[in-house]
């Protein structure tokens, strides 16, 4: 069977570690990001960069991806067996969930506990929706089985294992010929016995069926969230397994001679042997090469507080990072019913990079409700027929079209010149679907467009800065993608944020990002504990089991490295329903060790919400150990060759929201900025891919590395 | 004029979100679970004359418009011009606030270079509020735990440690409770803090001129959603198990081109126990169920809610007078969408879902306390604990729809983890699953109800607290459409408990708890067969009900288990 087949093929690849060896001495790194729509294609020679971008092969990714790298490869005079570094992306996890083609699965719980999966929260995620319809669960009643057995929350038997019923179970799935299987018992992560057993007869039994545990997959607490998780994680995992045992195998023998690795959501690498054993951990890898590749320039620049937002044709996204490093989360919800819509899909507890995503892209629509209002997002026109401007059917306005009137976008250029932009017709539709509606002007309605998308980024971006207890207004935003060079100066200045940076490579999608992410990997588990009574012994015991895992894991992809390890724990007032998570110091908890994880949580809880309540207990819910070797030091790539410089004769006319009239304004280069110092806006900066808006508020010059970098003049105190 | 418009989007846009990070901010901090679990809260931003032109978007209905009225009452107490920056109000009044005293409200007026622009005002449901604590026991609003006057909590600035102590002496978790206090006010702050920024922001010295722009908009809308119905009257009634007694709920509905009327005429008188619902409550689910049909997508404010006026004869259980009791309002309350349905039905055949179970089957347990007939010393020494299981049933089959099975409903309360209550109690569940049959059978077919089943860990005596209906009558059918099952509430020994009231779950036993089902829409012998067989698969319904209730031949399936 595949799945096995490939856990030995990559045994073989054991201890060769990432090894720098290159005859030139250049090094030669590839990263791929399979994405739904294209695979993109980056190579750094040194700091020479080569990038690809061709249509995904939905059938059998991994020829896209072969083709991409020989691509990038011929382009530097290269063949396979000169890469020393590969790193892999992919939403073939993703699209698997999302679009519900995974495998024949079924979900093996305790019995009387069927429908936990489906039952979820009993909740409604739109409260005056009565018509509202939830995500099917991934695995359907018909494919739910049960078995008798029962640990309790300390761990005991209170019900012993009813193996019987697991053999008979077994003949059942072999008749009913399930490619997959998931087991999820109550309380396993305390005591994962029932769980492994269980595993032990079926894969004896069925051999060929991969067989996924709660207790490995998701050790924490809280039923739904595991069972979800896990059936994610058996749902996924032929199909990943297949696509990463032909890739190899291609690789293999178009002469890769290093081990290739895979991007995790978390933000780290691993290999591909724990891919296979957890794909959950794949989903969302892509997002996360974009904020890795913010994270990369803020310590570059030497930024300790950034927001980085990345904008595309779609959605935007930010994302906190402090001192260098993106903001996680252990939560993450896939397929939602309702775009963007919290609750409305099905949730998988990985460590994730928490992106917030916002239904505000260059294809979002604009219209006008029932009340009058102009909404925008999160409908999205997408590339086909795409906005109104693009002339390729497209009927409804987007946000493309607003910046195309408003004389942002040069309409011989947009996209590299890939699309010409018809701005009559985007006025026309301008003019019928927002300015008539709402008694105003072309130009105005262009304008309210690009107000109303910057405000609900802005909103979203300040809800989220809430609940991570974060003062916006002290970062800085690095902003990045297709249509972000736009948008940011009005959406600093609605954060109240004075500084923002627009790299070099603001076009590049994520797979950059990826060259520069360490090989890490986070153990978690589920053990209740009251801080004012602690079992030190059983919390040392279970951290050094944490440890030894993430490290064994870790050091499967780079034996050689030095590994840090980075504890933490989930905490809460008793009572409270959602935790903190706070570092644990020191590698032996004990009570100087506790007093100062006491004294972390209320500090961090103050920092959240302003108060701490020392009079009230604290309990740890869950506990993790990351392992994570130092991320690759790599040099950021030289900036591409800028457009010429047009030394400021060149002029545009747009229309400006602080003058509510058409203006003239300088259209410059990159190069013009790196040679003409700072200059002042009003001003539009443009690139092959991108034009960057620079309004009255900012002022714009290089920085050596060869981003822009936008400050908030002195005498520009109001955000408006 | 015409930026105008379009500046006042953006702040109306701005103050929604300002409302929604206030209620995070609230949910983040708080501990009662029916804050947090539930989201039972709320949040909001007031004019100076006490007119709501935002709130946010939480879990429950419960405070729609109760708390939009609240502000009123505590302006008529603490005129605006008595109060200085720095002032908290607060209330649980339940004929002032929110509709019993586990709710407390808080009001923070926001001054802008010395003028007062706004006030924000939240309400959360604290973890105790002392007296009998929860559930419909109490007879008398006195017996249900301490009342608080709309009182000033802080005096510019200086918090009144007074208030604070007394509160604390008269709960059972004063720090907790302290804690959900203090939730109150910070999340109040944050309101007001982004208010002032909107303010420099946008050179505002007040927010009157977005505040009608909004108000008539959100009218004029609600207005064209109530127009685009036919215009008429039309009744229904719906009968509650009541304490002991069955309770009749009647209402008249009219819809007419100046607004929505909705008159409880007729409805049954109150009660001595704590099931009575104040006005402010019956208003909010009242409106909340007309909302959920006609204008869903209007946000909440003064002037979308000032188009629905609604009627309760003072003296009857949907407008109770001081000092009825009140703590469990919501058992009646959350039945008035459905009350509302069956009117807004006749209006719009085969447009409206069929009624469901509605009342949340919330499971409460504790133990470790003196129970009777239990040897007082003996269960002092066991272990003390009280959770609460949010649980809920089927909701009525949908247009096109089928119900959603265990699913909350008018409420949107989330479920608290087995394996988190498990862990913080030594209660042990053995079951929860699907209960079959217990969609009312249609041609959309209601929502299933589930099966819970638990037990004391340690085989000791536990205390059921039970605030339950559609027992003795079920989700009703509509056109056509059958009822689903009733709820049942049974020991394993085959003993039967009541729906309402404290109960004792004896030592070894098993408490098994059977939710109610949503009733079907339609005729069940018109459900498709691709239907029927797919819940016969998914074991949704028996064999049995397929022959039985929509007629469907039991040899095209031999699905057994």
């Amino acid at each position: 069977m595949p799945v096995n087949d490939a856990l030995n093929f990559f045994n073989r690849y054991k201890g060769e570690g990432m090894s720098e060896r290159s005859g030139d001495g250049l090094v030669n790194r590839v990263a791929v990001d399979v994405g739904g729509t294209f695979t993109d294609i980056v190579m750094l020679r040194g700091s020479t960069q080569f990038s690809a971008k061709i249509l995904t092969s939905a059938d059998a990714p991994e020829r896209a991806v072969i083709t991409g790298i020989s691509d990038v490869l011929n382009q530097a005079g290269l063949t396979f067996n000169d890469i020393d570094a590969l790193i892999l992306g992919t939403t073939l996890a993703t699209n698997a969930l999302i679009e519900r083609k995974g495998a024949r699965t079924a979900l093996i719980t305790t019995a009387g506990f069927r429908d936990l999966v489906e039952i979820g929260q009993e909740d409604r995620f739109a409260q005056y929706d009565v018509f509202l319809q939830k995500p099917r669960p991934l695995v359907e009643r018909e494919w739910r089985f049960t078995v008798e057995e029962r640990i309790d929350a300390q761990g005991q038997v209170r019900i012993p294992l009813k193996e019987e019923q697991v053999v008979a179970l077994a003949e059942e799935l072999r008749a009913q010929k399930f490619e997959s299987v998931a087991i999820g018992y109550l309380q396993s992560f305390i005591n994962p016995q029932h769980e492994q057993r269980t595993a032990e007869i079926l894969r004896d039994l069925l051999p060929g069926v991969t067989v996924s545990l709660s207790s490995d997959v998701c050790p924490e607490i809280r039923e739904y969230e595991r069972l979800s998780t896990v059936s994610a994680n058996a749902y996924v995992q032929p199909l990943v397994a297949g696509y990463l045992h032909r890739l190899q195998q291609q690789l293999a023998t178009h002469g890769l001679r290093v081990p290739p690795y895979l991007m995790t959501s978390g933000g780290g690498i691993t290999t591909l042997e724990n891919g296979i054993r957890e794909p959950v951990r794949l989903v969302e890898s892509g997002p996360a090469g974009g904020a890795i590749l913010a994270s990369n320039i803020a310590s570059q620049l030497g930024l300790e507080k950034v927001l980085s937002f990345d904008m595309g044709g779609t959605t935007a996204k930010i994302c906190f990072i402090d001192r260098f490093q993106p903001q996680i989360s252990r939560s993450f919800e896939f397929g939602r019913v309702h775009r963007h819509q919290k609750g409305s899909g099905l949730p998988i507890r990985i460590p994730v990079i928490d992106l917030v995503e916002i239904g505000a892209g260059g294809g979002s629509i604009a219209r006008i409700d029932h009340l009058q209002r102009l909404q925008v997002g999160p409908d999205s026109a997408g590339s086909s027929p795409g906005p109104v401007s693009y002339n390729l059917g497209g009927e409804l306005v987007t946000i493309t079209d607003a910046n195309a009137q408003l004389g942002l976008l040069d309409p011989a250029s947009f996209a590299g010149g890939k699309v010409e932009l018809n701005v009559d017709k985007a006025a026309a539709a301008l003019a019928q679907q927002v300015g008539k509606p709402l008694g105003v002007g072309t130009d105005e309605a262009a304008l309210a467009v690009t107000e109303i998308i910057a405000e609900n980024m802005a909103n979203a971006a300040r809800v989220h800065a809430t609940e991570s207890g974060k003062q916006v207004d002290s970062y800085t935003l690095i902003a990045f993608g297709g249509a972000a060079p736009l948008h940011a100066v009005r959406l600093a200045s609605k954060l109240g944020i004075g500084r923002v940076v627009i790299p070099h490579a603001a076009g590049v999608g994520s797979a950059l990002g990826f060259l520069w992410a360490p090989v890490s990997y986070q153990a978690v588990r589920s053990f209740y504990q009251r801080l004012d009574n602690p079992d030190y012994a059983a919390v040392n015991a279970l951290l050094d089991t944490l440890s030894d895992q993430a490290r064994h894991i870790v050091q499967q992809a780079d034996e050689t490295a030095s590994v840090s390890l980075l504890r933490s724990v989930y905490l809460r007032y008793a009572g409270q329903g959602h935790e903190v998570s706070v570092p644990l110091e020191g590698a032996h908890f004990d009570e100087q060790g506790l007093a100062a994880l006491h004294a972390r949580f209320t500090q961090t809880y103050r920092q959240l919400y302003g108060r701490s309540l020392d009079h009230v207990a604290v309990e740890a819910i869950s506990w993790t150990v990351t392992a994570t070797t130092a991320a690759p030091e790599i040099a950021f790539p030289a900036p591409g060759e800028p457009l010429a410089r047009t030394n400021g004769v060149a002029e545009r006319t747009l229309y400006s929201l602080q003058q509510q009239q058409r203006i003239q304004v300088p259209v410059l280069t990159r190069a013009d900025i790196e040679h003409g110092g700072l200059r002042s806006g009003p001003l539009v900066v443009v690139d092959p891919e991108t034009t960057t808006l620079v309004d009255e508020h900012f002022t714009v010059s290089s920085t050596r590395e060869g981003h822009l970098l936008l400050e908030r003049q002195p005498q520009s105190g109001a955000a408006q | 004029m015409s930026q105008q418009v379009i500046q006042s989007q953006v702040i109306w846009n701005r103050l929604i979100s300002v409302v929604e990070e206030q209620a995070q901010a609230l949910i983040r901090t708080a501990f009662g679970t029916a804050t947090r679990e539930a989201g039972d809260l709320s949040a909001g931003v007031f004019l100076p004359d006490g007119r709501m032109i935002a709130q946010a978007v939480t879990g429950t209905p419960g405070h729609v418009n109760s708390m939009a009225e609240s502000v009123k009452h505590f302006l008529r107490e603490f005129p605006l011009d008595t109060l200085q920056p720095g002032d908290v109000l607060l209330t649980n009044d339940p004929w002032k606030g929110t509709g019993h005293l586990y709710d407390i409200t808080m009001v923070t007026p926001v001054f802008h270079h010395q003028r007062p622009v706004a006030l924000f005002a939240s309400t959360l449901h604290v973890i105790d509020i002392g007296g009998l604590g929860p559930g419909p026991d109490g007879q008398q609003i006195w017996h249900e735990g301490l009342f608080l006057p709309i009182l000033k909590f802080i005096h510019a600035g200086r918090l009144d440690q007074t208030v604070l102590n007394i509160v604390k002496a008269n709960v059972r978790e004063p720090a907790q409770v302290e804690g959900d206090f203090l939730a109150l006010v910070a999340c109040n702050d944050v309101g007001a803090r982004r208010l002032l920024t909107l303010l420099d922001e946008f050179a505002l010295t007040d927010l009157l001129e977005v505040g009608d722009y909004i108000l008539t908009r959100s009218e004029q809308a609600m207005l064209e959603a109530v127009r685009s119905w036919p215009a008429g009257s039309w009744e229904s009634e719906l009968w509650v198990d009541g304490y002991d007694q069955p309770l009749r709920l009647q209402a008249k509905l009219t819809l007419s081109h100046d607004g929505i009327h909705v008159d409880f005429a007729g409805s049954a008188g109150f009660v001595a126990k704590g099931i009575n619902v104040v006005k402010a409550y019956t208003d909010a689910y009242t409106s909340f169920g007309i909302r959920c049909l006609i204008g869903a997508d209007i946000p909440n404010n003064a002037g979308s809610l000032g188009v629905i006026k609604i009627d309760a004869p003072e003296g009857s259980i949907l407008n109770a007078p001081y000092p009825a009791a009140v703590t469990s309002r919501h058992i009646i309350g959350q039945m008035l969408p459905d009350v509302v349905f069956n009117c807004l039905r006749q209006a719009r055949p085969g447009e409206v879902p069929a009624e469901g179970a509605s009342c949340l089957w919330n499971i409460q347990l504790s133990g470790g306390h003196i129970l009777p007939e239990y040897d007082a010393v003996n269960t002092l020494t066991q272990p003390r604990f009280s959770i609460t299981s949010f649980s809920t049933g089927g909701t009525g089959a949908r247009p096109r729809l089928d119900g959603l099975s265990t699913t909350s409903f008018p409420s949107g309360v989330r479920n608290v983890s087995l394996e988190i209550l498990e862990s913080i109690s030594p209660v042990v569940f053995w079951r929860k699953e699907y209960r079959q049959d217990s969609g009312g059978a249609g041609q959309q077919r209601g929502g299933l109800g589930q099966v819970i089943e638990l037990s004391h860990g340690q085989d000791l005596p536990m205390e059921l607290g039970a605030a339950w209906d559609r027992i003795h009558f079920p989700a009703q059918g509509a056109e056509g459409g059958l009822a689903g099952a009733p709820g049942r509430v049974t020991l394993s020994t085959g003993e039967t408990l009541s729906g309402k009231g404290r109960q004792i779950v004896p030592p070894g036993s098993h408490l098994i708890v059977e939710t109610p089902g949503g009733g079907g829409l339609g005729n069940p012998l018109e459900r498709h067969a691709a239907s029927i067989a797919r819940d016969l698969t998914h074991q949704l319904i028996s064999p049995q009900a397929a022959a039985t209730s929509y007629g469907h031949s039991a040899q095209s399936t031999n699905k057994t288990e």
